[in-house]
C-alpha cells in the first residue's frame, strides 16, 4: 500500500453554483426576475411581500417559494392575497439551497413577472447559498439593531438592495438609520438601501419600482 | 450551521475523486475556506469528524487554512488584504474593488492510499 497525494481544487458549492446558473438562465430567458430575500426570523420577508403583491398585483404577474422550517403559514398567507405560493418545508435546514429551487422549476409558470424566494429566516447560512436569483435583498428590521451589517457581513457583501423594515418603530427604540445604512455600504458600496414599514406602507413604493426598474434591465439584456 | 451540508458536499467530492484514483482509503485533507466563506473551520472539523465515520475518509485527518479576504482595486490596481470590512481601497478610496480571494471554500488536496 503507498500513499499519493492529489491536487483536487474544488469548490464545496461548486454543484450547488451549478445548478444555480442552470436556473438563473432559464428564468433569465423567460423574462423572470427572481429574488431571494434574506433576513432573520421576524425582520418582516413576508409583511413586506404582502405590501409588494398589492401594489405589483395590477400590472404584474408574480408568484412565491416560501421556505421555512416548518409550516404551511407563510405561503397561506400569500395565498390569501390571490398569489400563487408554493411552501418549501426544509424539516430543520437552515437554509434554501438551489437543488430545492430546481425541483419546483417545472410548476413555475413560464408568463411570469416577478418570482420572490422568501428564504428560511436566518442572517448566516442562506447568504452561501445561491439559488438563481437575480436580485438578492437582505432585511434587517430596527429591533435587531443597526449594527448588524458588519456582525453578519457576507449577507450584506453578497446582496444588492439593503431594506431597513419595520420604520415606524423608529421613534420606540435606538435604531441609528445613518449608522445601519453606513455599515451596510462599508461591506458593499453597491447595495442600494431602502427605508421600508410594512404597517404605514413607508417607501415600499420605492423598492417595487426598484423592482420593476431592474426587470427592464433584464429584459432589455435578452432583447 | 450549515457546515454538515458543505461537509456533505465534500464528501460527495472526495468519494468521486478516490474512486477515480482507485484509492483504498483517504488519510489527509486539506480545506481551503476564506475568511469570508461564510463557513466557520471548528464546525467543520466537528462536521467532518460526525460525516467520516465508515466512510473511506474514516481515518482521515483535516487540515484547515484559512485564507484572508484579498481585493485587488480596479482603479488603481493595487492588491490588499482586508480583514475591517470596510470595503473601499486603501490607496484611492475607490468602491470599484475585485475579490481575488478569501470567500470561497475549496478542496485543496487529499493523500490516498493505492495499491
Amino acid at each position: 500500500m503507498k500513499k499519493k497525494q492529489v491536487m483536487i481544487l474544488e469548490d464545496l458549492l461548486g454543484s450547488n453554483k451549478k445548478i444555480a446558473g442552470d436556473i438563473r438562465k432559464k428564468l433569465t430567458e423567460k423574462g423572470i426576475l427572481a429574488i431571494n430575500l434574506l433576513s432573520s426570523p421576524g425582520a418582516g420577508k413576508t409583511s413586506l411581500l404582502e405590501k409588494l403583491v398589492e401594489i405589483l398585483r395590477p400590472d404584474y404577474k408574480m408568484a412565491v417559494i416560501e421556505g421555512d422550517i416548518e409550516t404551511e403559514r407563510d405561503a397561506e398567507r400569500i395565498r390569501a392575497k390571490g398569489i400563487q405560493a408554493w411552501q418549501i418545508s426544509t424539516g430543520g435546514a437552515c437554509h434554501l439551497d438551489a437543488k430545492m429551487i430546481g425541483k419546483l422549476f417545472s410548476e413555475i409558470p413560464p408568463d411570469l413577472d416577478f418570482l420572490f424566494i422568501e428564504n428560511v429566516g436566518n442572517l448566516v447560512c442562506p447568504a452561501s447559498f445561491d439559488l438563481g436569483e437575480s436580485i438578492r435583498c437582505v432585511l434587517l428590521s430596527i429591533p435587531e439593531g443597526d449594527d448588524k451589517p458588519k456582525k453578519y457581513p457576507k449577507a450584506f457583501m453578497t446582496s444588492d438592495a439593503f431594506i431597513i423594515s419595520k420604520t415606524d418603530l423608529l421613534n420606540k427604540l435606538p435604531f441609528h438609520i445613518e449608522r445601519a445604512t453606513q455599515e451596510g455600504l462599508d461591506v458593499n458600496p453597491k447595495i442600494k438601501v431602502f427605508k421600508t414599514s410594512a404597517v404605514d406602507g413607508t417607501g415600499v413604493n420605492e423598492f417595487a419600482h426598484y423592482l420593476i426598474e431592474e426587470l427592464k434591465k433584464l429584459r432589455c439584456s435578452n432583447a | 450551521m450549515h457546515e454538515l451540508s458543505l461537509i456533505a458536499n465534500l464528501f460527495e467530492i472526495m468519494e468521486q475523486k478516490a474512486k477515480e484514483k482507485n484509492a483504498k482509503k483517504i488519510t489527509y485533507v486539506k480545506l481551503k475556506v476564506g475568511a469570508l466563506s461564510g463557513a466557520v473551520p471548528d464546525l467543520l472539523e466537528t462536521a467532518f469528524d460526525i460525516y467520516k465515520k465508515d466512510t473511506i475518509a474514516s481515518d482521515a485527518k483535516l487540515e484547515i487554512e484559512t485564507v484572508p479576504l484579498k481585493l485587488k482595486c480596479k482603479e488603481c490596481d493595487a492588491v490588499m488584504e482586508k480583514d475591517d470590512l470596510v470595503l473601499n481601497c486603501e490607496k484611492c478610496g475607490s468602491t470599484n474593488l475585485e475579490t481575488l480571494a478569501g470567500t470561497d471554500l475549496y478542496l485543496e488536496k487529499m493523500e490516498l492510499e493505492v495499491d
